[in-house]
């Protein structure tokens, strides 16, 4: 290799260095993530697209993130949170590290349960706590679906079952039976879970490949990831079950959003949260996540039962803010061995 | 990843070179030596920052190791490590005296294709073992005539040892073959003539002269082991590496720095125990013995089982990922909605590998200068130090990094100069070996008459010795480059803010079971670990 060219190497090189170098801090827009990429990108793409403030964002689980923000303090660069779990921006509200949004903002949510009291943070879209399962393979276990999340500790689903211990929803469906249930019960059902051979996936996606399949009977997932699989092939033979009365198993929650304190660039940060209540990327969370969209004027788009027919659990989803305590009891129970 | 330990033997021959030449000949040694400081002390000081914290934590640390759950963490890995090892030795004994000294038909073509097990990614090993022997996967539906509807689940500890046993007996392959072409064949012949079976001349002659190299491979094996993240992430088995990626992930980076403090106390353990075994027994050869070529074992009817094995051995370890890629490509299930343009993951991917090699291999110059002549004993230590880098597992390198810049250096932290520090420190001993060892082959004349016809010290190290030992310092910058490639907790854990290559595309593809994501980015992994084998070789032309 000749000197020149070796040279006109390094400075190639050196380009791609800059070129590759994300633009930091001066006029993107950090959101720090606790939602999939697959979920979240396209519509952060579109906002982009539309008012040409760029936005970098980082992905991770949703208590991951939550911990980073809290450890990173006022140096974080995190401009918005947004968590597929009001629990864990109720754990930043009570660090008392998110705006006070305005009341525009938050009366664009119909249901006064979606949004934080204190108005820290604000519901993007729905989601509810499921069952998903193979009724083939319901039928050929010779099993019938269960009444409550408590049930699945029963001997007949050993090793038929799937749970993912480090998702957000999980963590705050956890955070629910703590505080419906105790404490002492909820770590009990976790080891009882344990113990009944529940296989553990990285996500919930997995789990619903998983039961359709044919890898186990079913498992604990948020409603909507079934509707991604059905899009592509409608002849999956995989259902939802919604455990009834009021049963832990059945929470709804919302993904949603908060903006930091010690943000840089705070009105472009609302541009964002209010882009998101926007008929626009409802319609998107509807349509494309197929969640449930959380503004009067947009409808689910899928064949699910509304919100309000579901036996849901009573609960504040404001009261799920000990995420520390629930992170600790799930590693505790062995469910990430 | 272990791959410059196959190369050790030529150091040791340039150990002997070297007692020729005791002359500083390159420039100004307090430069160089000042330069080796400021490389040493980018390696040591974030692993001294992460072992001061993690003893900073006291009664409180130790509490948290105690625990019944860290412990069960350790006995994961030690139980990992001893089966890993053991299932390999199974596999890799055979299949090295097959290729070595029996009449095996195709044999070059098995040693070849056995040894690119070792290259492919353990992540993407574990990836694809996972579906093609998952419940449903496709050893399943070749069983299905024969009415197996459903396999139980390989993930955890089956999965991991199954994985790891594949990507890791070639390390006993190669030290184990080369042993068996070395045996003392006279040896045995004089065991036959006195009445020995084949089997007990095997076991008493031959077994004997290969215990240096099969516990030289084993140790190997053991400590990829204990430092491999890919394989236990995968299969979602609690070793060290993966609660440590866990503890990291979710910023309790106090509890991540106590787990990685015993895993370094047990790294370095394993190290110890290494470097007794090398010393001690004598295996080798008195006489010159008859130069001749090694005669073949005809395997007569034992051909076709012998073959089978070797096919078997193969078609899990090689063709098991390569098939399960390719039936990726043309589409699984979910489409993954983010569509990342390929030129963007190669450009990322191929950018700062080369980048990364660079810095290594500019790096690693003061320290293999310093390496060859070692005159002083601080010489010694500096570049002992500098080989601390690829002893320790990535992601405790990565650990340490991301306490070091959240708590000291914050502009840092998530960017690509950090991330390249990360690399660096980690491969920084694959290119002072190689450049070590292409100095030592350079002629010192050459340079001498340079520097008599009036240029600088300087100038002839540029002028004369560098481009001399240039086919050497590349090979070194090669080896960096592809193994930055394939790196995974170090970039997932350091990697700027949406920066996306081929490892993290694969990582957060299977995270979501976008199976179809994974096809090329792996296919590509593949096909570039193949360049780094074949470099390897040529290197070491273990393989006749």
């Amino acid at each position: 290799m000749s000197a020149l060219s070796f040279s006109s190497i390094v400075k190639l090189l050196a380009i791609f260095l800059f070129a590759a170098t994300p633009v930091m801090g001066d006029d993107a827009l950090t959101v720090y993530s606790g939602r999939n990429e697959s979920l979240l990108a396209p519509i952060l793409q579109r906002f982009s697209e539309a008012t040409g403030i760029e936005i970098e964002v980082l992905y991770g689980g949703t208590s991951a993130v939550a911990n980073q923000i809290l450890t990173e303090g006022v140096n974080s660069p995190a401009d918005v949170f947004i968590a597929q779990d009001g629990g864990a921006l109720g754990a930043l509200a009570a660090a008392d590290m998110l705006h006070k949004l305005p009341a525009a903002t938050l009366e664009r949510v119909a249901d006064a349960a979606f949004v934080s009291p204190a108005g820290a943070w604000v519901g993007l879209s729905g989601r509810a706590r499921v069952f998903v399962y193979s009724p083939e393979a319901l039928a050929e276990n010779g099993l019938e679906l269960p009444n409550s999340i408590l049930d699945l500790t029963d001997e007949q689903w050993h090793g038929l079952l799937g749970w993912a211990p480090t998702n957000g929803s999980f963590v705050a469906n956890i955070t629910a039976m703590r505080v419906l249930l105790g404490d002492d019960a909820t770590a009990s059902w976790l080891a009882d879970m344990i113990a009944n051979g529940v296989q553990a996936y990285p996500k919930n996606t997995p789990i619903v490949k998983a039961t359709i399949d044919g890898e186990i009977v079913g498992g604990l997932v948020n409603h909507y990831y079934l509707f991604r699989f059905l899009a592509e092939d409608p002849d999956i033979t995989a259902a939802l079950h919604f455990f009834p009365g009021g049963d832990p198993g059945s929470l709804i929650n919302v993904a949603g959003a908060g903006i930091l304190k010690t943000s840089d660039q705070p009105y472009d940060a609302l541009a964002l949260v209010d882009y998101l209540l926007g008929d626009e990327a409802q319609s998107y969370f509807a349509e494309i996540t197929y969640e449930y969209p959380l503004v009067a004027s947009v409808a689910p788009a899928v064949d699910i039962p509304a919100l309000a027919d579901i036996e849901a659990p009573e609960i504040d989803l404001s009261a799920l803010d000990d995420l520390k305590a629930t992170l600790e009891m799930i590693e505790d129970s062995g469910a990430l061995d | 990843m272990h791959l410059p330990d196959i190369i050790r033997p030529r150091q040791k021959l340039n150990g002997a070179l070297r007692q020729a030449r005791p002359h500083w000949r390159f420039g100004n040694r307090q430069l160089a030596q000042a330069a080796s400081l400021a490389v040493v002390a980018v390696v040591m000081i974030p692993v001294a920052y992460l072992v001061l914290g993690a003893f900073h934590a006291g009664a409180e640390g130790i509490d948290y190791l105690l625990r019944a759950r860290t412990l069960r963490i350790v006995g994961n890995s030690l139980a990992l490590m001893l089966t890993v090892t053991a299932c390999a030795s199974f596999i890799a004994l055979p299949f090295a005296w097959l290729t070595a000294r029996s009449d095996l038909p195709w044999r070059r073509v098995f040693l070849a294709l056995g040894l690119a097990a070792m290259v492919i990614p353990s992540y993407l090993t574990a990836v694809t073992f996972s579906e093609a022997f998952g419940p449903k996967g496709m050893l399943q539906s070749l069983l299905e005539p024969i009415g197996v509807g459903r396999l139980p689940s390989i993930k955890g500890f089956f999965g991991a040892a199954l994985t790891l046993s594949f990507v890791t007996f070639p390390y006993i392959v190669l030290p184990a073959r080369a042993a068996l072409l070395r045996c003392d064949r006279n040896l045995e012949e004089a065991g036959q003539s006195l009445g020995l079976s084949r089997w007990a001349v095997f076991r008493q002659i031959i077994l004997p002269q290969l215990r240096p190299a099969l516990s030289t491979g084993m140790l190997m094996t053991a400590l990829y082991c204990l430092s491999d993240f890919g394989a236990v992430a995968v299969m979602r088995f609690n070793a060290f590496t993966r609660a440590i990626f866990l503890q990291t992930e979710s910023y309790r980076l106090d509890k991540a720095s106590m787990l990685a403090l015993v895993l370094i106390v047990l790294t370095i353990a394993l190290l110890i125990v290494q470097s007794r075994l090398q010393h001690g027994g004598r295996h080798y050869r008195v006489g010159s013995g008859a130069a001749r070529n090694l005669e073949r074992l005809p395997l007569g009817k034992w051909k076709l089982p012998a073959v089978a094995f070797c096919a078997t051995v193969i078609g899990i370890g090689v063709l098991t990922p390569l098939l399960v890629l390719f039936s990726w490509l043309s589409g699984h299930r979910l489409t993954n909605p983010i569509q990342v343009p390929l030129t963007e993951l190669l450009g990322n991917t191929v950018g700062v590998s080369a980048v990364s090699a660079l810095v290594v291999t500019a790096a690693a110059l003061p320290l293999a200068l310093l390496a060859m002549h070692a005159a002083s004993r601080s010489d010694r230590w500096l570049v002992q130090l500098a080989y601390l880098g690829n002893a320790l597992p990535g992601i405790v390198i990565a650990l340490a990094l991301v306490i070091f810049a959240t708590s000291n250096l914050l502009s840092w932290y998530q960017t690509l100069p950090l991330l390249i520090v990360g690399y660096a420190i980690h491969y920084l001993p694959f290119s002072i070996g190689a450049t070590e060892s292409a100095f030592a082959q350079t002629n010192p004349r050459f340079e001498e008459v340079a520097r008599s016809l009036g240029i600088s010290a300087w100038a002839a190290l540029a002028r004369i010795t560098l481009p001399l030992a240039r086919a050497g310092i590349l090979a070194g910058l090669a080896l960096v480059f592809l193994n930055v490639m394939k790196e995974l907790p170090t970039t997932l854990l350091l990697r700027p803010i949406g920066f996306r290559t081929f490892a993290t595309r694969i990582w957060s593809a299977y995270d979501e079971a976008f199976l179809s994501s994974i096809a090329l980015p792996g296919l590509l992994l593949v096909l570039a670990s193949l360049i780094a084998l074949a470099i390897l070789l040529r290197q070491d032309e273990g393989i006749a």
